[in-house]
């Protein structure tokens, strides 16, 4: 039974890297750039999560809403100002660039906020659901997780798969000159990528601080990396991927953290990846794409 | 082949290369010699204040690293984001050799030198075992994979214990189980790291070191290994190609990079009384990153003068503490714009009074 609750709690943990990996894996599908900034969007919008209830007394939906709205501008914002100059420049450039934003956001929170931890209210009434007299008991927060995750799963497929803009995503992706003689914007269709991956860090952010409740500007930087070693570890680029590398990587995770040490957690999670990319270099469901000269 | 002929050049064209190169390289050794001479000089009339005097150590420890990560970044175009695991692993080995060695070699600068050389050795082993997996990968993985291998290192030695008694040395992982004799000593011990370290770093040691470093990366760089990691770093597939073996190379940069960087970790961490894994993070790597950057990818000189510009910095701008890392975040960004973007290029370009005259092509 227990380890039927580590299973659960694992996959409760791996739906919200899925939902960060989420962020990841469509940026760097469209933009070529890993985005190392989106870990500390997470931790922006849990703040602006936890203002709005515990300071202001809001309704914790209208808290999460605000949260999307604030993260979306924001990833708009930082889009615009510090990626939208290096399209054209070497990979190298943007990542360094990406990681100063990343220090910026950090650093700005601990500057507004300071570096106590809050301690955030859960967006839903703290319980479990009681299975087997009690030995097996699955918390609120952690089917909230999980069903959010598979809802925004659905979703984005639908919206990516059938829609015209989501098209248009596909198209940039693939070749962005061709996609812009066809007509597509390409500038905003990226900007609508960032601010589509930035509002769902949002409620990655309060999720993640409802099941772990201490936030610190810092929060967001490590399950934003390892948000985006599970986005690898499925394949970057692709959302099933994305979605089934996070489950396995939050089960792992756990199990780690249970059966062997919960300081050495970490290092499971990043030898795994590192096992993985020497196996498949494109992860479990990327494909090879052969490279022209 | 044009990059065939620039990797085998033959000695006339080699000497002409060099002639432009020898010239900035020069400038470099004459700066730190100089600098060295200045600051010894300040130090023994006592015209040093003391916390400038503190931070000479780090200042060429700091460098050292900065310079040999610039041969990974800058020399041969890959981003390691776990550079501060080398100067950890560096660190731990030096600080405990020389703890080992303590009532062996009474002689200070000789046990100093002993335990760089093994910390160099050790971060030289790390980096070729971590190399082969990472260097199989490119671009964004490669970074990423490092990045893991940092947070490995932090955690192996947070979770590390070594001690030694009469009956030699005791090792264990998670829990301390060394159970020691009486009179045995704990060197590392977990999330404390080691304490009670004698501080033998000095700063002609540090001098000597960071000349070390910039003779072996200088050399490293013209020769013909230097002229292949750039001709990789410019054009892999045309690299490829000419049937170079771009592990190997990128291999044999990374290591001696590694191992550089060990030699440093040591410095660093014989000039504290204690030290622990947590100092060594990301943060740190990124720190490193940063003077890289900031230098200019390639610029030996420009990692250095970063390096000490922003060692002494938040020192002296003490009042402004809180805002360091935020300053050093724009600084990061607004490096990579100006010198990444045209429009932007041209603007700065434009508003400098002191720019060259533009040659008419």
């Amino acid at each position: 039974m227990t380890f039927l609750n580590f299973f659960i709690n694992g996959i409760s943990l791996g739906s919200i890297y899925a939902i960060i990996a989420l962020g990841y894996t469509m940026v760097y599908g469209i933009a070529k750039m890993l985005n190392f900034a989106h870990g500390d969007v997470i931790m922006i919008g849990a703040y602006v999560c936890f203002y709005a209830i515990s300071r202001y007394k809001l309704p914790a939906f209208v808290g999460v809403i605000g949260a999307v709205l604030i993260c979306t501008i924001l990833g708009i914002i930082v889009e615009r100002l510090a990626y939208k100059p290096l399209r054209q420049a070497p990979s190298l450039a943007v990542l360094i660039t990406a990681i100063g934003v990343s220090y910026l956001l950090q650093n700005s929170a601990l500057l507004m906020w300071s570096s106590n931890p809050k301690f955030f209210k859960p967006i839903i009434a703290r319980g479990a659901f009681k299975f087997f007299d009690g030995q097996l008991s699955i918390s609120h927060i952690t089917i909230l997780t999980i069903a959010t995750c598979v809802l925004i799963m659905i979703a984005l497929s639908v919206f990516i798969n059938r829609s015209r803009l989501g098209k248009a995503m596909r198209a940039c992706s693939e070749d962005k000159g061709a996609a812009q003689l066809m007509g597509i914007n390409v500038n905003a269709t990226i900007s609508l990528t960032f601010a589509i991956g930035s509002g769902l860090a949002a409620i990655a952010g309060a999720l993640l601080c409802s099941a772990y409740p201490t936030l610190t500007p810092t929060t967001g930087s490590l399950p934003g990396i390892k948000a985006f070693t599970a986005a690898v570890f499925g394949g970057i680029g692709s959302i099933p991927g994305a979605f089934l590398g996070c489950l396995m990587l939050g089960v792992i995770e756990i199990f780690a953290k249970s059966y062997i040490s919960s300081q050495l957690s970490d290092a499971v999670v990043f030898a795994v990846l590192i096992i993985v990319l020497l196996v498949k270099p494109a992860g479990l469901l990327g494909r090879m794409t052969q490279e022209k000269v | 082949m044009a990059i065939k002929k620039f990797i085998n050049l033959n000695l006339k064209q080699r000497l002409s290369l060099k002639r432009t190169e020898a010239k900035k390289i020069f400038m470099t050794y004459l700066f730190v010699i100089v600098s060295f001479a200045i600051l010894q000089g300040m130090s023994i009339t006592g015209t040093l204040s003391s916390t400038m005097e503190g931070m000479l150590i780090p200042i060429c420890a700091y460098s050292v690293m900065a310079v040999s990560l610039n041969l990974v970044v800058g020399i041969s175009g890959e981003l390691s984001l776990g550079h501060a695991g080398f100067m950890s692993v560096g660190a731990f080995t030096g600080t405990a050799t020389a703890i080992l060695l303590q009532n062996l070699i009474p002689l200070a600068p000789l046990r100093l030198a002993i335990a760089m050389m093994t910390g160099a050795f050790f971060a030289g082993v790390a980096g070729f075992l971590i190399g082969i997996p990472v260097l199989r990968l490119k671009g964004d993985y490669l970074a990423i994979v490092t990045l893991a291998f940092g947070e490995i290192i932090k955690s192996i030695f947070n979770n590390f214990y070594l001690g030694v008694d009469d009956y030699g040395l005791h090792a264990s992982m998670l829990t301390d189980t060394t159970n020691l004799a009486s009179g045995g000593r704990m060197i590392i011990q977990g999330p404390i790291g080691i304490s009670r370290i004698a501080k033998i770093s000095t700063f002609t040691a540090g001098f000597i070191l960071l000349m070390i470093a910039l003779i072996i990366v200088f050399n490293l760089v013209n020769s013909r290994f230097g002229r292949v990691f750039m001709a990789i770093r410019d054009d892999r597939i045309a690299a490829e190609s000419i049937g170079l073996n771009i592990t190997r190379f990128k291999m044999i940069a990374f290591v001696t990079s590694a191992a550089i960087a060990g030699a440093a970790g040591c410095l660093f961490a014989m000039n504290y009384s204690t030290i622990f894994a947590n100092k060594f993070d990301f943060n740190t790597s990124i720190l490193i990153l940063v003077f890289v950057v900031l230098g200019g990818q390639g610029n030996m000189l420009g990692s250095i003068i970063a390096a000490a510009a922003l060692t002494i910095l938040p020192e002296k701008l003490r009042e402004f503490a809180d805002y360091r890392m935020l300053l050093y975040a724009l600084i990061l960004i607004m490096t990579m714009l100006i010198s990444n973007n045209d429009g932007i290029k041209y603007f700065f370009q434009k508003i400098n009074p002191f720019r060259k005259k533009q040659e008419a092509e």
